[in-house]
């Protein structure tokens, strides 16, 4: 049985390898990073990529820090969670055009915005539960992250 | 045995994933390499270049959108009827007979087709077999910037077609050839063209920029700049006001890209004067709005020295003025223009190819493309969107109504008034106002976008009509035996 184990382990080799490559091929390691331009690595954000550019916030924010919550185990989570999504979608392109935010990513967002600002906005939140829906803060500044249309 | 069965098992999962693997790597391999946008020119494009065909070879995807345009497409208030055969408008709503009894729009009025259509739609229309028309037509619905410019040379005009259209020898020829092909009978000058609108008409041939060609636009947002009426949607015209004035405005010199991508529509999507009895003109001296056009109708002298109308109403003999379809007037009325959104961006808007962005060349009804047309800016769901469209549509549409109906009114009562041996003294006063109101109604009417394009705007330009034909109809009935 030792050839047959020998080739398990040579197939299983192979099959490790082009699986490796074809994760460095499509620059898999950049999703581990907070560098804005992973994001345009697929060109489907490359507008919103454009329009950060001119945005107010360009200079003090990179996509993750908007969209990517600050505590550790919520990056890594929503991290995967987006790169699965993102990756199915770019495949199958089967995705809604214009790209929209979807519940989860904009509560995310909502929260970030609110996790800077919130010596701006304590008092608009202060004595009630804040419901996103109502205090979406893009809902009127929405040309802060990506420049205005 | 049982090992045996599930190190195959292993091997085989093993191989699969395999494949699996390089199908990912190869569809990554493709939205890689269409990453890169490479154009590759293929037919060498000149002024002399008039087939869309022949420009497609260089841009495949956006002449795959153009030729689209023959496709039949239809909203609740624009298009309509079937492939061939267009909606009758006369039928659908016969106070148009009526409203424009003695003129040309009373044989034959149709819904609209696509641009594709706009020269067989021109020359097969009774308006035109039935009543004999000029070549100015021709200025809106055919590629016309070669014929303008042979008649050009043919009749003095210096240089050669070899000179871009925008040098001073292409502007004198175009503008020659135009009034020479303008005042033509229409059945002759329809032969010294062959296609609907082209690339030509809005692409420079070198470079694709923007270009306007169409003389009437040249010369009427000239005019327009010239006049005191505010523009703040068009910023380089505000500009050029404040400048020394010394040349005229030109906006293939002085527009951005943003105002142009408005303007190549406007060179025809606008009301204008293409009859026999003055060269083809945009009355735009006094300003875009409906009462700035009619101040200068008003004022403008025939040849003959009488002042200006489209037709003597059969019923009435009210001067009245008929309006073409001003899009790039009412739109410039309206929420859109104002926050610097052009035509282009909602009738032609972006859309992905691979990893190309390009502008969707078939222009239709942003209805029928509401995801690329509205959401990119209005985030809300197609339905809600499509809902506020209907909201104002009908609201416009139920005023508009009104407005015919007391036209109609105001003109039965002036009959009535004739048939009991009015003067023609007596007449004046119901007759203007019938051409006030008319022109107001029309306005409307004819306007492409069913109020949408300026709401508020057209609600008040048909209350003004509607007051208008009242109080017209109230003279009328002043004139009625026994009163």
């Amino acid at each position: 049985m030792v050839w047959l184990e020998r080739i398990l382990a040579v197939v299983i080799g192979i099959t490790a390898g082009i699986g490796g490559y074809t994760f460095f091929y499509a620059r898999g390691l950049s999703y581990l990073s907070s560098d804005p331009k992973a994001c345009v690595n697929c060109h489907i954000m490359r507008e919103q990529y454009d329009g950060w550019q001119k945005a107010s916030h360009h200079g003090v924010a990179t996509c993750n820090d908007c969209h990517v919550p600050h505590d550790f185990a919520g990056k890594w989570m929503t991290k995967a969670l987006n790169g699965y999504h993102h990756s199915k979608a770019f495949t199958l392109l089967d995705f809604h055009e214009p790209i929209q935010i979807k519940p989860g990513n904009a509560a995310i967002l909502n929260a970030n915005c609110r996790y800077c600002h919130k010596d701006y906005v304590r008092e608009i939140t202060a004595h009630r539960v804040v419901n996103d829906e109502e205090l979406y803060c893009v809902r009127c500044h929405d040309g802060v992250g990506h420049g205005s249309r | 045995m049982k090992k045996l069965v599930g190190y195959a098992l292993l091997m085989s999962l093993s191989a699969i994933a395999a494949v699996g693997v390089m199908l990912l790597k190869e569809s990554i391999a493709t939205h890689k390499a269409e990453g890169r946008q490479i154009a590759f020119p293929l037919a060498n494009l000149t002024e002399q270049t008039l087939n869309p065909a022949e420009w497609g070879k260089n841009f495949p995807r956006q002449y795959d959108g153009y030729r689209r345009t023959s496709e039949h497409t239809g909203t609740r208030y624009g298009g309509g009827g079937s492939e061939s055969f267009s909606t009758d408008k006369l039928t659908q709503d016969p106070r148009l007979l009526t409203l424009f009894n003695g003129y040309a729009f009373a044989l034959d009025y149709r819904a609209r087709r696509g641009h594709a259509y706009m020269l067989e739609d021109q020359r097969t229309t009774k308006r035109v077999t039935q009543r004999p028309q000029t070549g100015a037509c021709l200025h809106c619905h055919a590629a016309n910037t070669l014929a303008y410019r042979k008649s050009g040379l043919e009749n003095g005009a210096p240089g050669t077609l070899e000179e871009p259209l925008n040098s001073a020898n292409g502007k004198t020829q175009l503008m020659k050839g135009f009034e020479i092909v303008s005042a033509m009978p229409y059945s002759n000058a329809t032969k010294r063209v062959e296609h609907p609108v082209a690339c030509i008409d809005c692409h420079d041939p070198e470079s694709m920029q923007l270009r306007v060609t169409r003389p009437g636009f040249l010369s009427g947002i000239a005019r327009l700049a010239e006049s005191q009426e505010p523009v703040p949607h068009l910023p380089s015209v505000e500009k050029w006001r404040s400048g020394d004035k010394k040349e005229s405005y030109d906006p293939n010199q002085l527009a951005s890209r943003q105002e142009m991508r408005s303007f190549v529509c406007g060179q025809c999507h606008t009301e204008y004067y293409c009859g026999p009895k003055a060269t083809l003109f945009f009355p735009w001296n006094n300003g875009l709005k409906v009462e700035a056009i009619e101040s200068y109708y008003d004022t403008y002298k025939f040849k003959d020295g009488h002042r200006f109308f489209d037709w003597k109403h059969a019923d009435t003999g009210a001067e009245i003025l008929k309006a073409q379809h001003p899009e790039f007037e009412l739109w410039s009325q309206g929420v859109h223009a104002r926050s610097g959104v052009a035509c282009a961006d909602c009738h032609m808007p972006y859309k992905r190819e691979g990893a190309i962005k390009i502008s969707d060349h078939w222009i239709r009804s942003p209805l029928l493309n509401i995801n690329n047309a509205c959401q990119v800016c209005h985030h809300f769901p197609e339905s809600e969107l499509k809902t506020r469209v209907d909201i104002i549509q009908d609201r416009n549409h139920g005023l508009l109504l009104r407005a015919e109906d007391a036209t109609v009114a105001l003109i039965k009562a002036t009959s009535t008034a004739i048939k009991a041996g009015a003067t023609e003294a007596q007449l004046e006063t119901a007759r203007e106002f019938q051409r006030k109101a008319q022109w107001r109604t029309d306005f409307v009417n004819a306007e492409n976008s069913m109020g949408f394009h300026a709401p508020q705007e057209t609600a008040r330009i048909l209350g003004e009509a509607i007051d208008y034909a009242r109080q017209g109809e109230l003279e009328a009935e002043k004139l009625r035996p026994g009163k």
